[in-house]
């Protein structure tokens, strides 16, 4: 089994300076890209359908595209979001801590192809072996010559800084990653326009995930037909998978795109702890819907997952056992999401407060039949189209599934006035 | 009366460096107000004057941006800051026993110093260790798998 991401990543030993990394093939992708038209990159890209590892899975190459390539532009900027924040999500870590390079690379052929020429790093500052590992890395690409102006006599220039942030969720949005590196208030943007025509400082900018740009240097180096064939799923690629919660083995593993949750649990993930009965799962963070027994044989692709009625998100998943209480977990995820919401639009702002506190009378045992109604009336009033950005959407997700696989939990809070978990 | 404050020079000089980089000095606001936490520990009142007043900003516009993110202390900290992941992997994983055990050990609360101005103890989100939670940072390090009884120990090496 091929992995074009971690393949390079062994934590028997330091992650590769830039002169190993050059020596298993390190930099060869971007050597070559200096030597292709900008579009042509774009294209390649766009053909092997690599889609944002982020969580919403838009076709990469397809969001450069809107890039304008004429005119005159001041400066363009190509970012690489490492704002990792999401809860259940520890992927983009391991591919920083573990070859930062790769990423500096696949930074390089974004920015290439777009023709920006100044990208930022926007680290998450708990972040802090993955920040010395950038740091290092970006001064050894310097001094090589891969980044600076001229670059390898191509005529091409760009520079790189590590930003790393003062916390808050919201930032992970890329419109408020904007407004951050700007050093103002982390609330989104309205869209139109779009990043890619006016974004940091008002300049043509792409936002590219950690584990998307990871992607590109082998990509460029093999090719989109390689690229499709390493999926076994509707979608092209590899995934980084990630299982949390009480199974026997949680870790992270690089497969094929479109393996089954069944597999990844079982023969990954190695099953349920001794005494813990599998209840559901969060596929892809904490704001993706939740998937149960019927979907073990879902395969964990993006559109596979998504006719399963949920989001494969950033493919770490969280699972839900029996000895934990369903109303407690969402309460813990509903907690988060009011605590982070950046206050901008309405709904949002005084509709996740009023569902955490919903779900506490009713884990508490105050809970009355009326509460349910209430709660599916905001997973309504805080949907899609209700709200500024998604932070609220994705916050109703697990909180709109939850309250169709696991109602009878609910109920029972209500009916008996207690939590069965807690006493 | 007191001496007006100032910025020190190698704060300054680290803040100019920033201020470079970007279209207008306001920009740097963010890297400045991290420049000067790492020096003073915490942004004072007067400390986010003399920022402001620096960066061309009002010292209320300045605030906003301050309070917005959670790793700009806007109140002193003690000497180590620990930082708690309550998310959703840790929660399943039992991170709440580990809040009541550190509550104990150090007789504060989500929020407080000790008194003795050694800890503060703060929620933090999803710390991206979710594989080995519950996990912790004590400062700049991270501590996962944690057991509640490893905890008098971890902290007994942070004086």
């Amino acid at each position: 089994m091929e992995k074009p991401l971690t393949q390079h990543i062994s934590f028997n030993r330091p992650a590769f300076h830039l002169k190993d990394y050059e020596r298993v093939g390190g930099y060869e992708a971007f050597r070559k890209c200096l030597t292709l038209p900008p579009a042509e990159i774009t294209a390649l890209v766009q053909e092997s359908d690599l889609k944002g590892r982020g969580g919403a899975g838009f076709n990469t190459g397809m969001k450069w595209s809107f890039v304008p390539m004429t005119g005159d532009y001041r400066h363009k900027y190509l970012i690489a979001n490492a704002d990792e924040m999401e809860p259940g999500t520890f992927k983009d870590r391991m591919l920083m801590e573990g070859n930062p390079h790769q990423l500096l690379e696949g930074m390089m052929i974004a920015a290439y192809a777009i023709q920006a020429d100044i990208s930022y790093v926007f680290l998450r500052w708990a972040y802090r072996k993955a920040a010395r590992l950038l740091d290092r890395a970006i001064a050894e690409a310097y001094e090589a010559g891969y980044l600076g102006s001229n670059i390898r006599k191509s005529g091409y220039g760009l520079e790189m800084y590590l930003h790393t942030g003062v916390g808050r969720y919201i930032c992970g949005e890329e419109t408020a990653l904007l407004n951050a590196l700007e050093g103002k208030r982390a609330t989104p943007r309205s869209k139109p326009p779009f990043p890619q025509i006016s974004g940091l400082f008002g300049q043509p900018t792409i936002v590219n995930n950690v584990e998307t740009l990871c992607n590109l240097p082998p990509l460029l180096n093999n090719g989109p037909d390689w690229y499709k064939s390493l999926s076994r799923g509707q979608d092209a690629g590899t995934k980084l998978y990630g299982v949390s919660g009480h199974v026997k083995k949680p870790g992270l593993w690089e497969l094929p795109m479109g393996t089954p949750m069944e597999e990844l649990l079982q023969d990954y993930a190695g099953g349920m702890q001794d005494g813990y009965q599998f209840r559901g799962a969060l596929p892809g963070g904490a704001s993706t819907d939740f998937l149960v027994h019927q979907h073990m044989s879902v395969a964990l692709d993006y559109q596979s997952v998504a006719a399963a009625g949920s989001r494969l998100g950033t493919g770490t998943m969280i699972v839900l056992d029996d000895r934990t209480c369903p109303v407690g977990f969402v309460h813990n995820l509903e907690h988060f999401f009011a605590q982070e919401s950046c206050g901008w639009c309405t709904p949002c702002r005084e509709g996740l407060p009023w569902t955490e506190k919903i779900l506490h009378s009713i884990e508490e045992g105050r809970g009355s039949p009326y509460d349910l109604e209430l709660l599916s009336t905001h997973c309504q009033q805080l949907g899609p189209g209700h709200t500024f950005c998604a932070l609220a959407p994705g916050a109703m997700e697990p909180l709109q599934s939850v309250l169709k696989y696991f109602r009878e939990d609910f109920e029972n809070h209500i009916t008996y006035h207690r939590c069965p978990w807690r006493h | 009366m007191k001496a007006k404050q100032s910025l020190t020079d190698s704060e300054i000089a680290a803040i100019e460096k920033e201020i470079l980089r970007v279209p207008l000095p306001r920009a740097a606001c963010i890297e400045a107000m991290k420049i000067v936490q790492e020096h003073r520990g915490w942004i004072s009142d007067d400390t986010l004057t003399l920022l402001a007043d620096h960066l061309g900003m009002s010292t209320a516009e300045l605030d906003s941006i301050a309070t917005f993110y959670n790793l700009i202390f806007r109140e002193p900290v003690g000497r180590h800051v620990i930082l708690l992941c309550d998310s959703i992997s840790c929660y399943v994983m039992g991170y709440e026993k580990i809040y009541l055990t550190l509550s104990d050990l150090l007789h504060i609360r989500f929020g407080e110093t000790t008194a003795d101005g050694r800890f503060t103890l703060l929620p933090n989100v999803c710390l991206g260790a979710c594989d080995q939670a519950p996990a912790m940072m004590i400062d700049e390090d991270t501590y996962p798998r944690l057991q509640a009884q490893q905890l008098a120990h971890i902290l007994s090496t942070y004086p």
